[in-house]
């Protein structure tokens, strides 16, 4: 091999080389130096308490077709608008279904938000760990650490989550929110942790219609477990056994 | 080592040279300035929506991905098995699966709604997460495969190729299986779950990877004013063909296992009979273009160069469209959450959604075929990459007729 004597030029692209592998020898440790983290996993459930598991119980028989008081609420509480762009895009924290059985033609509505999985998919595929479940069962999305993959919106069986397309004004201090995260349902953590109900079942109780009822369903005593004991109610796909904290009745 | 009495050299800067790079160029900053634009605008201004989580983007640079794993099939060849006729031609092929994979992560990347927050990406893992673990095998992919080049064109370190080609070859089919892991381990979408998915990428990623290879050597042969030797030629348009059978073989049986689950009837009959463009996309474009066309051009008798490098873009539009009967398809067809129960919505239950890409998250993905391309003809231009010659006597002094 004849290799012509060019300094100067074996020079530069010595740095350069020199430079880039620097710069992607970075990129490449990073992550490897992260592991020493792995032994020491977050809980990521510091407040929140381990003996409560919050659920909600939706009565589809008392559930109007029309009647969208638990979305207005929601939206109102957590200061979601419709956005610029086209329907699609805009976020749906909580949303009506009309449902008509094939077979039979009966009709049943009800409201449709993150179910609170106690195995749920979000958390699992969620690469950074911005999806995850407070030790009471409320699954959230960590604004700060969400990278706007979308991967949760791939894997949750409900169509919970929405992913936030535009920049946003007039938010409520308590919920934030952000352009290029996901966000979902969340309970309204942010009353429950003050001992007030979320804001849909509120909205719903006070249209007289109290079809949505909400509790600790580890409470042996709660109303809810009651209920959930004496009458019939179903999770939506319980195929998968990911374990909702969101039951329906009548379904 | 049988490639010492290789010589590699630079490829001239000629005319055509800086002709290819300025076009390469020219889109790369149109994939920047639509990177910007989306950045700056939000999501709001793509197809993309609550429905269709990923769109264009992830269709090209999922291909993208997919083919670096498949460009080190040569290398790979050379190292692994032992055929020498490859060995001259392995530190391209290295350094194609680096160029792919760097242009496919960029736009995976760039397409994140907070692309900003990377170093939060490089930082926080969730080890459950398939996309979490893909940090770790896009990463490693790029030190081994890096270190694999080294080996090949440093005379000192030329003992260890054998070992570095190796670990490549297993760090890459570990690679695809994740990447078509994304898919497999999504329980609710009928479209996906299927452990099928991983083998079935691992074997298209050979066709996608291979054809890449070929238009690059054919380029790069056209650029430098060398030719190529037709042992070489008819051998890498054989084992594309072995790779396009097997890919359309494992197509077949994905559908046909499908299939055999009732409940998946209806996500089949989408895909396959009545879901309009992407029925369209995936016969015309995924089995007419992508697998039979291909497969009569690289087989019948007689061989061009023109035949070829016609199959290998057939080949590459077959996996364009493979990935957007994917990704594309699989959201389109919606979620059942009440089996028996017709269902709507003001969230689209129900639906059959649909998706336009627009311009600009069209151009951030072909962004990143620019910054492979770039990435690979400034390489050739200034590193001993390529031999000097690439004919017959070359590649192959033993070659019989």
């Amino acid at each position: 091999m004849s290799e012509s004597p060019q300094a100067g030029r074996r020079a530069f692209l010595g740095a350069t080389a020199a430079a880039s592998a620097a710069g992607l020898g970075f990129v490449a440790l990073a992550p490897g130096v992260q592991l020493i983290k792995f032994a020491a996993a977050k809980t990521g459930a510091e407040g929140a308490s381990g003996k409560v598991r919050w659920g909600m119980l939706i009565d589809t028989t008392r559930c109007a077709t029309g009647c969208k008081e638990c979305v207005s609420a929601c939206a109102t509480e957590n200061a979601i608008e419709p956005g610029s762009g086209r329907p699609g895009q805009s976020s749906q924290w909580i949303r009506k279904i009309e449902l008509k059985e094939q077979k039979t033609g009966r009709e049943i509505s009800l409201p449709m938000m993150c179910q609170h999985c106690a195995e749920p998919p979000c958390v699992d595929v969620c690469p950074t760990g911005a999806s995850f479940k407070r030790a009471d069962g409320i699954v959230l999305v960590d604004r700060h650490i969400c990278i706007g993959c979308r991967y949760c919106m791939m894997a949750c069986p409900y169509k919970a989550r929405s992913f936030v397309h535009e920049p946003l004004t007039q938010q409520n201090p308590e919920v934030p929110r952000g352009k290029g995260c996901v966000e979902s349902c969340t309970l309204c953590v942010h009353r429950v942790d003050k001992g007030q109900q979320p804001a849909c079942v509120e909205a719903c109780a006070k249209s007289g219609h109290e079809a949505m009822l909400f509790g600790d369903l580890n409470d042996s005593n709660s109303e809810i477990s009651k209920r959930i004991a004496s009458t019939a109610t179903s999770q939506v796909r319980a195929d998968l056994r990911l374990d909702p904290g969101v039951r329906y009745q009548g379904v | 080592m049988a490639n010492t009495a290789v010589t590699f050299r630079e490829i001239p800067g000629k005319g055509g040279f800086y002709a290819l790079l300025a076009a390469c160029g020219a889109v790369l900053l149109l994939g920047a300035y639509a990177y910007f634009q989306m950045e700056h605008h939000g999501h709001v201004i793509t197809g993309m929506d609550n429905q269709m989580v990923w769109g264009m983007p992830h269709v090209i640079a999922l291909f993208l991905i997919v083919a670096a794993s498949g460009a080190l099939n040569v290398a790979s060849t050379a190292s692994v098995f032992g055929k020498t006729i490859y060995k001259p031609l392995a530190p391209l092929s290295a350094l194609l699966a680096l160029a792919l994979m760097a242009g496919g992560l960029t736009v995976l990347m760039l397409d994140l709604g907070r692309s900003d927050r990377m170093i939060i990406a490089a930082t926080h893992f969730n080890f459950k997460s398939v996309f979490a673990l893909n940090v770790f095998l896009y990463t490693g992919f790029f030190t081994i495969v890096g270190a694999y080049l080294w080996t090949m064109r440093e005379r000192r370190m030329n003992r260890w190729t054998t070992t570095a080609g190796v670990a490549a070859f297993i760090w890459r089919l570990t690679l695809t299986t994740g990447t078509g892991s994304v898919f497999g381990f999504l329980v609710a979408r009928e479209a996906y779950q299927s452990a099928l998915l991983a083998p079935l990428f691992i074997v298209l990623s050979f066709a996608y990877g291979t054809a890449l290879f070929l238009l690059t050597l054919a380029a790069a042969s056209a650029l430098s004013g060398r030719p190529i030797g037709d042992a070489v030629l008819r051998r890498l348009k054989n084992l594309l063909a072995t790779f396009v059978a097997g890919g359309l073989y494992l197509v077949v049986v994905f559908h046909l296992t499908n299939l055999y689950f009732t409940r998946n009837h209806g996500v089949e009959q989408f895909v396959l009979l009545d879901g309009g463009i992407i029925t369209g996309v995936f016969w015309i474009g995924q089995i007419l273009i992508g697998g039979v066309l291909p497969l009569l051009l690289l087989l019948a008798p007689g061989m061009t160069l023109n035949r070829i490098m016609t199959a290998c873009v057939a080949i590459v539009i077959g996996g364009l469209a493979q990935m957007y009967v994917t990704i594309i398809g699989g959201q389109a067809w919606p979620l059942d959450l009440f089996p028996g129960y017709a269902a709507r919505s003001s969230f689209f239950d129900g639906e059959i959604h649909n998706y336009a890409p627009s311009l600009v998250e069209t151009l951030l993905g072909l962004g990143g075929f620019a910054i492979a391309a770039v990435m690979v003809i400034i390489a050739l231009k200034v590193l001993r990459l390529l031999p000097e010659k690439l004919d017959n006597l070359t590649l192959d002094p033993h070659h019989s007729k």
